[in-house]
């Protein structure tokens, strides 16, 4: 099976509650929600960070949204004002879940790749009418 | 009063944080129907800098900018009928209050409007009596009791709920003012107060707070660093905040007012729902535990996305307490390197760095290296960077509690400048500044230590 990068198949928001970190993943397309469920296991999500989360990950589901919510517990150093890092508040830890690489079937990588980046065409210099 | 079930009451998000977008209040009372403009200025380490602005200067200790701005609004809102609700008391509700008052005299309202100042939440003053009377304030994480710091906290609040807000709107409020309320009670009051629900409407309440976690961040809820498609998000310089139509039974649409930019669309209010997110079967408020995984969202028109399915349950017989305490000292220094070999130099420097402040036998409990375009969020994420990487920032970070290793530390960051790695430049904001840390210390406590104390006192402008 083909490997994707995550970023194809979900977006992301993250936040922060003391020294835990929270990531909210969304599938773009209702039909790749059981395979997030699946691939996305706690196990391979703490995997994924590595050094980077001291503590557990915890998973939750809501089906309805076609979403998982992690909580990345150790992941902001102490969290707060006492964290050194640049990222204290988690706010792009999201974005370094949606790095994963994952296998897909052939009709949903074809479907999926380049979903979540801007179209070449795309001018940061052009306002975006409604 | 009647309670009409057809009714709908528009709720606008004016203030995401304190240092948020200060047009978008004016926006939300000018731009549309509104009934109410709700406005959020704390987050956890807010109530303690407050604090030590009060500290200080005994009138200081809210949220500064919130009567200026009020006096820009205030007629309006009195002519429209727009009932304004915020936390922007901080530590001092009651200067907050009188300082409202002389910005609505300003604003020439006098004699048609009336501030509710809510008091009571702060614990800084009761501390050792509630000590002394076996409230241990554990760590909600490490289960510590708060004595182990208590010398060193500069503040506590109680989180509390919608009960003296409501008090304070029934009472005939045009804006209320309070310390450390909720984020959500600050929308869910004012349905409380509409739609006459009661405390036991438990699934009623339980939407309410989520229409409350929707509007506490501004525009992150109609387009505002949303990921999904951001690059197409329409109109951004003049963005429309969040604003929710709330409904009698519960249910609401959350949507904006028509002209402004952004969106409010199903995937950006989903990104919303998830910011902050612990156990969505579990969260928890003074007034009700509220259940999201049920929860629907439908898009039922442009920039309405509608909001269902919440389950609610009692409260807990617990508030959580915000308590700051002071936790040593820190400082951040940068250097910016350029290619060839950008991140080698400025991993060079790193090395040349630690091993000097080792020579000098200063204590730190941590020191951080990020390097700034490289691996500062994504860690080891980011791999090993490209040798022909064009530029990199440095930044290293030392916590300690000890501040004269901190204020030493910020004079060895500029020398690295002449006897360090070459292709170094970015110095010129001179020396890094030793910034006292205010560590956080959430604990709960038992609902009856705090009801007695919260007032409610009305004013005239």
């Amino acid at each position: 099976m083909p490997t994707i990068q995550l970023v194809d198949l979900a977006h992301a928001r993250s936040g922060d509650k003391g020294d835990t970190a929270n990531v909210g993943v969304i599938a773009y397309d209702p039909r790749d929600w059981e395979l997030l469920r699946e691939t996305l296991t706690e196990e391979r999500v703490k995997a994924h960070f590595g050094e980077m989360v001291k503590g557990d990950v915890e998973r939750y589901e809501l089906p309805n949204l076609h979403a998982l919510n992690f909580l990345l517990h150790g992941a902001l150093g102490g969290g707060g004002t006492v964290s050194l890092m640049t990222d204290a508040q988690g706010k792009v830890f999201s974005t370094a879940l949606l790095r994963m690489q994952v296998e897909v079937p052939d009709e949903v990588a074809r479907r999926a790749r380049g979903r979540g980046w801007v179209p070449a065409d795309f001018d940061p210099s052009v306002p975006v009418e409604p | 009063m009647t309670h009409d079930d057809t009714r709908t009451i528009r709720i606008g998000s004016g203030q995401g944080f304190w240092g948020d977008d200060l047009e978008a209040p004016v926006r939300q009372v000018h731009d549309g129907p509104l009934d109410y403009l709700m406005m959020d200025y704390l987050a956890e380490v807010t109530m303690s800098i407050m604090q030590k602005q009060r500290n200080r200067r005994p009138e200081a200790g809210f949220a500064r900018d919130f009567p200026p701005l009020m006096e820009r609004i205030f007629e309006a809102c009195v002519e429209k009928g727009v009932r304004v609700v915020t936390n922007a008391g901080g530590v001092n509700p009651e200067g907050c209050g009188a300082e409202l008052v002389e910005a609505g005299r300003a604003a020439g309202v006098s004699g048609k409007a009336r501030v509710g100042v809510v008091t009571g939440d702060g614990l800084m003053d009761r501390l050792d009596e509630l000590l002394e009377a076996g409230h241990e304030l554990r760590h909600m994480e490490t289960g510590e009791p708060l004595a182990a710091v208590r010398d060193r906290v500069q503040s506590a609040n109680a989180y509390i709920g919608a009960g003296p807000i409501v008090e304070a709107l029934e009472a005939g409020a045009d804006v209320v003012v309070t310390g450390r309320s909720t984020d959500t009670a600050l929308t869910y009051a004012p349905m409380m107060h509409e739609f006459g629900w009661s405390p036991e409407d438990h699934h009623r309440l339980a939407h309410g707070v989520v229409a409350g976690h929707i509007n506490e961040c501004g525009a992150q809820a109609s387009g505002g660093n949303a990921l999904v498609d951001w690059w197409t998000m329409p109109a951004m310089e003049r963005v429309g905040f969040p604003l929710i139509e709330a409904h009698p039974d519960g249910s609401f649409v959350v949507t904006k007012h028509d002209g402004t930019g952004g969106r409010v669309s199903r995937p950006v209010v989903t990104e919303q729902l998830l910011y902050e997110m612990g156990d969505p079967s579990d969260y928890i408020t003074p007034d009700v535990v509220a259940d999201l995984t049920g929860l629907e969202l439908e898009e039922v028109g442009p920039d309405r996305v509608r909001v269902s399915g919440v389950q609610g349950r009692p409260a807990t017989d617990f508030l959580k307490v915000s308590i700051a305490y002071s936790d040593g000292y820190k400082a951040v220094g940068t250097l910016v390197y350029a290619w060839p070999d950008a991140a080698a130099k400025a991993r060079s420097a790193e090395r040349i760095l630690r091993a000097r402040l080792d020579r000098l036998g200063l204590t730190f409990d941590e020191i951080r290296c990020e390097l700034v375009g490289w691996d500062a969020t994504h860690g080891h994420l980011a791999g090993e960077p490209p040798a022909d990487i064009p530029e990199v920032q440095l930044r290293f970070a030392v916590r300690s509690r000890e501040r004269e290793s901190v204020e030493r530390f910020t004079r060895e960051i500029a020398p690295l400048v002449l006897t360090g790695p070459p292709s170094v430049t970015g110095f010129a904001g001179g020396r890094p500044r030793a910034q006292e840390i205010m560590a956080f210390w959430p604990a709960l406590i038992r609902k009856e230590a705090v009801r007695p104390h919260l007032n409610v006192e009305i004013l005239e402008v």
